[in-house]
């Protein structure tokens, strides 16, 4: 009898799926939706503490294998939004709020918010690439990483997830310092930066230039960075990019992810992406005699020299 | 405003206008066939910068996205309220081609803002007007006349594009009729592809599962005629 259950910090969740933040999740009502349609765990809009609209369009350009987005962080800040997590919070899967902000005290705070809010752990976003003084650009550096992640632990009582960026030269010295300064687990990878021009309109189609590339094409970048994360800390690392496929969540849960997040799956497949990629790992794990998740994570690194 | 591309889109369904350094919007097809338009009634910088382009100017566009109307029975009934007209026109024409009986009840403020009035008639459609002021027609709400019109025949089929408040009270007379009802509703959409929650409405997306809806959902909305968000995601009082 093949069981998808997995715990990660204690959150237990009854599949390794979780929503990816910043899809699908501004609204209460859809993170039911999506937490109906299978998902093991939801992870909230990046939010703020002010409301903010984000960037002027184009907001999204769909390329053959993959999105490139710059919506700007929209958020109604903060407030406002403790009235969706409670709703969320009705679907009786864990609710992660993920947070952005443009000091470590500021993050602080609004992980505090969070927690206030009923959530089961806080996600921080340190790799936005497309957001003046947030995201990334606060979280590029090491130190930075280490400052912010322990400033929210003493800070907050739930777990803290750090989300890395792969825009830099070592995402495992990021890993690394998220770790040092308390981080409970890392999330790896956020979207990579990029840019699209219109040759006719002679300018970047994005509203904001510069945008995060999503989706299949960045699939091969998630899965290295997950297998060297897992090599270089203890603490454990949550997959993301490009997931639309069991195979594919399978791929990261060998490479050593404990759990996988999906976003822009949703985009061709619908909410339902969540119960399809359940059963497909379920399927992989009786072809191959696998009982639990945990019989897989990591094994692509073993009989290496 | 007609574009030379050549874009295969159904009555109801949206593009996405790019206006090259400015913004981004959704705007329904108003033409639909060889030549496919869009008609917009300008509102903020995005439509002011659009209405400033030049016949053979370029702007961007992608779509069609969402679903558009489908056209149920042989009597149908078309409710527009202002700028709404413009998913409207293209079906009303479909309908009238294929031979149904075609009530087309077209409101606005005044006069000066009714929407495909001869377009309508031309395709054979019996046309009632209401104007707010007064101008011309049924002085009054485009509710108000439709309700008189429904209460001298049966019909197929609603079709309904225009403010919330109306559409809202247009259901509830769909629905004490027992006719079924396709909306078209707005919401900021943003990606226009289902995957940034800009445009939900009690966990439906109108960029993905509308912008046109059927009666069943309709009727589930809470938030139909009430609530939406704006574009940091708060919800406002409509
Ligand atoms: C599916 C759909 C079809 C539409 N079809 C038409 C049409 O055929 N003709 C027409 O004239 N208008 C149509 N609209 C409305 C049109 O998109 C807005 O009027 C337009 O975006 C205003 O842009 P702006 O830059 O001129 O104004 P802004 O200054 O940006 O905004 C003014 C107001 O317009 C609304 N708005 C702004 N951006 C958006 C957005 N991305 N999506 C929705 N609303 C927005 C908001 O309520 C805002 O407060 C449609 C909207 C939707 C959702
Ligand atoms: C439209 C869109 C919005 C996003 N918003 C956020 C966000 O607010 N915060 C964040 O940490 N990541 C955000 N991301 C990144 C995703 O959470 C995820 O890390 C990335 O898209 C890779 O996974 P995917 O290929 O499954 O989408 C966003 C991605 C997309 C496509």
């Amino acid at each position: 009898m093949t069981n998808l259950a997995v715990d990660i910090c204690g959150l237990r969740m009854k599949n390794p799926t979780m929503l990816a933040s910043g899809v699908l999740d501004e609204t209460g009502k859809s993170m039911l939706v999506v937490a109906k349609a299978g998902a093991g765990a939801i992870v909230t809009k990046s939010i703020g503490k002010e409301p903010r609209v984000g960037h002027s369009g184009p907001t999204i350009v769909e390329l053959p294998q993959a999105l490139l987005n710059a919506m700007g962080l929209p958020n109604p800040g903060i407030e406002a939004y403790a009235a969706e997590i409670a709703e969320a919070k009705t679907a009786e899967v864990p609710i992660i709020g993920s947070v952005f902000g443009g000091s470590e005290q500021e993050i602080a705070e609004l992980a505090k918010n969070m927690q206030e809010a009923g959530v089961e752990a806080v996600e921080l976003n340190l790799s936005c690439p497309h957001a003046k003084g947030y995201g990334a650009e606060i979280g590029s550096t090491p130190e930075m990483v280490e400052t912010i992640c322990r400033a929210v632990k003493e800070t907050v009582t739930i777990p803290v997830f750090a989300k890395l960026t792969p825009n830099t030269s070592s995402i495992v010295s990021l890993a690394k310092a998220a770790e040092k300064g308390g981080a409970d687990a890392v999330v790896a990878i956020n979207t990579l930066k990029g840019m699209v021009i219109s040759p006719e309109a002679k300018m970047p189609v994005l509203g904001n230039r510069y945008g995060g590339l999503s989706g299949p094409a960045i699939r091969p970048i998630g899965v290295r960075c997950v297998y060297e994360i897992y090599e270089a800390v203890s603490i454990p690392v949550i997959g993301v990019g490009g997931i639309s496929t069991g195979r594919e969540a399978v791929e990261y849960l060998m490479a050593g992810a404990k759990a996988v997040q999906i976003g822009t799956a949703i985009w061709k497949e619908g909410p339902e992406v969540f119960g399809k990629i359940c059963r497909e790992i379920q399927d992989f794990m009786d072809e191959f005699g696998y009982t639990k998740l945990s019989e897989m994570t990591g094994v692509a690194h073993h009989g290496r020299t | 405003m007609r574009f030379k591309e050549p874009l295969i889109a159904t009555a109801g369904q949206f593009v996405m206008v790019w206006v090259p350094g400015v913004d981004e919007f959704p705007m329904s097809v108003s033409y639909t066939g060889d030549r496919c338009g869009i008609t917009y009634q300008i509102i903020g910088e995005g439509t002011k910068a659009l209405a400033y382009k030049k016949p053979g100017e370029k702007i961007g566009l992608r779509g069609p996205y969402g679903k558009g109307f489908s056209i149920r029975g042989k009597k149908l009934l078309f409710v527009g309220g202002g700028v709404g007209m413009a998913p409207l026109a293209p079906l009303v024409e479909m309908a009238a081609a294929k031979g149904a009986s075609v009530d087309l009840v077209l409101g606005a403020k005044t006069r000066g803002d009714l929407l495909f009035e001869s377009r309508s008639a031309v395709a054979g459609a019996r046309v009632h007007l209401s104007t707010d002021d007064g101008s011309i027609g049924f002085k009054g709400l485009a509710t108000e006349l439709a309700q008189i019109v429904v209460g001298k025949q049966s019909y197929d089929c609603m079709y309904a594009c225009g403010p919330e408040k109306m559409l809202a009270k247009l259901l509830t007379i769909a629905t004490e009729k027992g006719i079924p009802m396709q909306a078209s509703l707005e919401r900021i959409i943003k990606c226009g592809i289902g995957i940034c929650d800009s445009c939900a409405i009690d966990g439906k997306h109108v960029c993905r599962d509308g912008p046109v809806f059927s009666e069943g959902d309709l009727r589930r909305f809470t938030e139909l005629g009430k609530s939406k968000l704006d574009a940091a995601g708060r919800k406002i009082p409509i």
